[in-house]
């Protein structure tokens, strides 16, 4: 048991930090926003293996739900912002 | 970057990761810290969860400035964005999202006040309760649903300020017994920090939701 | 290797990668990524060494870090609202590629 549990702690720290990776070298920003949720929610399993569960439910909550759907509005308007390129409007 | 300083900056930055590492592992892989200090300390602190009695009691100052500081940066973000006008709400959400959020948000407030409760002797707490129902509030937000005129007025300006308030009202209420800012009396402590608590909860939750609008809403009062 | 000495570790390769992305990447938008994610390094580092206690885990780090992960999110959305401006102001939300030197 205690050498699974090894290793999924192991694959678990890989995986963090390859979606960490990932995120920052991502093509589209899209791409990078959706992982760093992805990132967050495997963050709040670490908080988890870590006997944090406190942090683990603010992480959950806050850090990856939160912070994912402010980057995405702020996406949403930076696209919307950017389009009328051609209009004037000081 | 040409290629000599990206090399550049990846070795420095190879070398800075193998001093913290080092650093790390030069540490005692046995420490208490204060893990002992804390639990002798429990009885006094009015909860019977080790990490609410640090947030909430010992170290009640820091999640006092903490709130300060979410209240801080909504103040940031609405000098910064454009007051929001009409037009803005029009978004239209699918059956599908307006289904869930009508299903989920009786659900979602009532999680919210279970981990209120059960922050006192298990993990839980305002933070985890206020941004469960921040959760609510930006399902709401998405669905297209925006708050009434006159809601959006005072109500929500108190609501906001209520958590730190409620928390220096608090702090300040306890001197008057003689005591230091901030320390209970320990036959009140535990009502004190559910009371702090259940004001944290409300305003976190909208200032989250506001801080995730990130325009002010419209009042009531329009130019 | 225990546990926490491995975690404490993963919290060091993720605070130098954000690093790495926050002086690298141009976007303003992924320079914020990059912060959090040096963020949630230094999280990280100190839950795996509050977790060293014998019995319980210190407490006090833990409360630490929710502090720490809730002005992490205000100070996102401030800057997220600073990128909305800039991109306003001056209509693009990226640093240039090239500074030119006078």
């Amino acid at each position: 048991m205690d050498v699974w549990l090894f290793v999924f702690d192991l694959v678990l720290i890989l995986t963090l930090l390859w979606l960490a990776w990932r995120t920052l070298v991502a093509s589209d920003l899209f791409k990078s926003i959706v992982l760093f949720i992805a990132f967050g929610l495997l963050l709040a399993l670490a908080w988890v293996r870590l006997d944090a569960p406190d942090v683990a439910l603010a992480e959950a909550a806050i850090g990856a739900g939160l912070t994912g759907a402010l980057l995405l509005t702020t996406l949403a308007k930076l696209k919307s912002q950017s389009k009328p390129q051609k209009s004037d409007h000081e | 970057m040409n290629k000599a300083s990206s090399i550049l900056l990846l070795a420095l930055l190879a070398s800075l990761a193998v001093v913290l590492g080092y650093a790390v592992l030069s540490l005692p892989g046995q420490a208490d810290g204060l893990a002992d200090t804390v639990a002798a300390q429990m009885d006094s602190s009015g909860v019977s969860h080790p990490v609410t009695a640090v947030l909430l009691n010992f170290r009640g100052y820091d999640t006092l400035l903490e709130m300060a500081v979410l209240l801080l940066a909504l103040f940031g973000v609405w000098s910064l964005a454009p007051q929001a006008h009409a037009g803005m709400s029009a978004t239209s959400a699918g059956p599908v999202l307006t289904a869930l959020f009508r299903l989920l948000t009786p659900v979602m407030i009532l999680v919210a006040g279970y981990l209120l409760w059960v922050g006192a002797h298990a993990p839980g707490g305002a933070f985890q309760a206020g941004s469960v129902l921040a959760a609510a509030g930006v399902l709401m937000l998405l669905c297209g649903k925006r708050l009434g005129g006159r809601l959006a007025g005072w109500p929500l300006r108190v609501g906001l300020v209520l958590g730190t308030a409620m928390f220096v009202a608090v702090a300040a209420a306890v001197m008057l017994g003689g005591a230091h800012l901030l320390q209970y009396p320990i036959e009140w402590a535990s009502g004190l920090i559910l009371l702090i608590e259940a004001a944290a909860t409300l305003s976190i939750g909208i200032t989250l939701i506001a801080l995730f609008l990130g325009v002010r809403p419209i009042t009531g009062q329009q130019p | 290797m225990s546990l926490s000495m491995l975690y404490a570790l993963a919290g060091v390769g993720l605070f130098v990668l954000g690093l790495h992305g926050l002086i690298v990447q141009t976007h303003l938008l992924r320079k914020i990524l990059a912060l959090n994610i040096m963020g949630s390094g230094v999280f990280m580092l100190m839950v795996a060494l509050a977790r060293r206690a014998p019995e319980n885990p210190d407490p006090v780090p833990h409360a630490m870090v929710i502090t720490g992960i809730v002005v992490a999110v205000s100070a996102t959305a401030l800057a997220l609202a600073l990128i909305l401006r800039l991109q306003a102001m001056t209509g693009r939300a990226e640093l240039p590629e090239q500074q030119t030197r006078p």
